[in-house]
């Protein structure tokens, strides 16, 4: 009861203070208010690039895993030279596995090649050519927007058909729907049996949309008669992943004929390995960034410290008025205590008020959004700050002497 | 038993290489409903003894009792306590807060003492009342007269019905008819059954009270009974509050 009223009594004097003295608690202020939205911005650009990254990698499929020759990221020099010589996945071992994988939701082997697309006089240069199978529709998620894809009967027999992305469908089809017409994919001619939606680009480099996908063994045939495999996994359950993964180890060795307690001649990836690489770097970035926002927030500390220090100083009679009447040390504490705070806080509304627009204009560029614990955070951190600078000079002021605080003039 | 009890008091400053005995080996009591003056010279010591018997200081050897606890021994909130509690201050500068009204002024103790909000503004307004002030609630010290801001300040004093009145120079920044209103007031405070100490240089005023105790250098020089002849007349209460 009795901390509440001196708390409340706390607010009123700082808020008081505050209104006494507008030009030094705007300056004061201002130290506080650059820390905060270099610290806010910060902190929102990180989360922005981490979310477009995770919306970008979310491509791969969380519950899909890609089984290929080697590691998607090789860490060493010694892990290339142990890799390099292993065979490639052939599509014997593709087919071998989808049989006797049967945990599986699909499989889907795949390959590609880069190559030039061309309709009538209009030509894409270089489009992402994809051999797989109809079971690629499952494993990775693609949406057809127009028509279908193609069947397992033209997978298996390697029909001249194709699907394809959206940007090639925009690039080469002016007027008219692509459906039933002839596209020439390198030298051959193809027919286009279905459009993708549109998919954005992966990690901002590379489009989504700019491939088209073929038969596997249309591609051996016109492209690249022995191909590096990438066999696609979609698992039946997202939980049971690790499990899967086993099973798809277990299967894969049997394939590639390992002996027991041979090393693994192939390698499982998953979406995650893109993610833990990421959140390795951005959290040096982060914690580099964040140190020298910090910084700046560091200063402005020092700025309300100054600021408090003078108000005790200011206030030393008032402290002794204070302290007669019964104020315990504690009441004085808080007082002061409060006014910091009460500095820094405003700052930090102020600051989220400053950095808010700046982060509407950021999300032109990249997914940047000002998420509701960023702006906790920042007012708990200016919160903190507050506190923090606001202590030393609090307890000089709560340990100040009454007689010799009421003498000050 | 006497509500202020001092036994063998001693009160020695240390400034730089010198060594200062504001009080010297001083032993007094006061009862309950006393009007006590105290005298003497400045660096008579009787600041010092003030500031111990209000519990803003401690002394450096010898008790103090004060309504029977011994107070001598007692740390920084515990004597905060004992302030908000027991002892009420009328200072020479009034030391009210100017950025506060008289009301926030006057309800300072009563926060302090973690009364709640409609309650402590009842009393406040209560005390304001009765230094006849009723109407000058809402006013900040600078909007209010010396004589007005002196009463503010005993209102705060009284406010959480202290044991001791405790008035440092009272009329010091006050002209004598304002003084005399003040003293007017204490006159009948006293008569209400309050302790009231005074601290004074001026004869004038210290005969308003029913004893004046005398220091010099440190020690009590004297100590002596007013028969009422010879004591001030107040001034008539017709005038007192709320001129």
């Amino acid at each position: 009861m009795r901390f509440f009223s001196e708390l409340r009594e706390g607010l009123w004097i700082a808020w008081d203070a505050v209104r006494a003295n507008k030009m030094r608690s705007i300056l004061a202020t201002l130290g506080i208010v650059i820390g905060v939205v270099t610290v806010t911005l910060m902190g929102t650009a990180i989360d922005g690039l981490k979310r477009a990254f995770v919306k970008s990698v979310s491509a791969l499929g969380a519950d899909v895993l890609y089984v290929t020759r080697r590691d998607w990221f090789l860490h060493t020099y010694q892990d290339w030279m142990k890799t390099r010589n292993r065979r490639r996945i052939t599509l014997e071992d593709a087919r071998l596995f989808t049989r006797l994988c049967n945990s599986a939701r699909a499989v889907a082997p795949m390959a590609d090649v880069g190559a030039p697309v061309k309709y009538k006089s209009r030509e894409s240069s270089e489009v992402r050519v994809v051999g797989t199978t109809e079971e690629f529709q499952y494993t990775s998620g693609i949406n057809v927007a127009l028509g279908r894809f193609f069947s397992p009967g033209e997978a298996e027999g390697g029909r001249p058909v194709c699907v394809i992305g959206a940007a090639v469908a925009t690039n080469l089809f002016t007027q008219g729907s692509p459906l039933g017409e002839q596209i020439r994919i390198g030298s051959g001619a193809y027919e286009v049996v279905g459009v993708l939606e549109s998919q954005g680009s992966f990690l901002g480099m590379m489009s989504l949309d700019n491939q088209v996908f073929i038969p596997l063994q249309r591609l051996m045939q016109d492209f690249w008669n022995t191909p590096n495999l990438t066999i696609q996994v979609k698992v039946r359950d997202i939980e049971n992943i690790e499990d899967a993964k086993e099973e798809v180890r277990g299967v894969m060795r049997r394939v590639r004929h390992v002996a027991p307690g041979d090393p693994d001649d192939f390698a499982i990836n998953q979406q995650e390995q893109f993610l833990t690489m990421f959140n390795r770097v951005v959290g040096v970035i982060a914690s580099i960034g964040l140190f020298i926002t910090g910084l700046s927030l560091f200063v402005g500390g020092i700025g309300v410290m100054n600021i408090m220090f003078v108000s005790v100083a200011e206030r030393t009679r008032e402290i002794g008025i204070r302290k007669a009447i019964g104020a315990k040390r504690r009441a004085i504490l808080l007082q002061f205590l409060i006014e910091a705070a009460t500095i820094c806080l405003l700052g930090g509304v102020i600051a989220l008020g400053i950095a808010y627009p700046i982060t509407l204009a950021m999300e032109q560029f990249f997914p940047a959004k000002l998420s509701l614990p960023v702006a906790g955070l920042a007012l708990g951190v200016s919160l903190l700050t507050g506190v923090v600078a606001g202590f030393v000079p609090a307890w000089r002021a709560a340990r100040m002497n009454p007689v010799d605080a009421l003498r000050n003039e | 038993m006497p509500l202020i009890r001092l036994e063998n008091l001693s009160r020695i400053y240390q400034m730089g290489a010198e060594t200062i005995h504001a009080l010297r080996d001083t032993s007094l009591s006061v009862e309950r409903g006393e009007y006590v003056a105290m005298m003497g010279p400045s660096g008579s010591g009787k600041s010092t003894l003030m500031n111990v018997i209000g519990c803003l200081d401690t002394p450096t050897s010898g008790r103090y009792f004060l309504n029977g606890t011994d107070v001598s021994e007692m740390d920084d909130n515990q004597l905060a306590e004992v302030r908000n509690k027991e002892i009420g201050f009328v200072f020479q500068t009034f030391n009210l807060l100017s950025r506060a009204s008289a009301l926030r002024n006057v309800e300072l103790p009563l926060i302090y003492a973690g009364i709640d909000a409609t309650e402590r503004r009842q009393i406040a307004l209560e005390a304001l009342a009765s230094v006849g002030l009723a109407d000058r609630v809402q006013h900040k010290p600078n909007e209010l007269s010396g004589g007005q801001r002196q009463r503010v300040a005993v209102a705060r004093a009284l406010v959480n019905k202290p044991s001791i009145l405790l008035a440092d120079e009272p009329t010091g920044n006050l002209d004598t008819k304002t003084g005399d209103e003040i003293m007017a007031l204490f006159e009948i405070l006293a008569q209400r059954g309050n302790t009231i100490l005074l601290v004074t240089h001026e004869e004038d005023i210290a005969r308003h009270a029913r004893r004046i105790i005398r220091l010099r250098d440190g020690c009590v020089a004297g100590d002596e009974q007013m028969p009422p002849g010879e004591r001030r007349r107040p001034a008539p209460p017709t005038t007192a509050p709320g001129a």
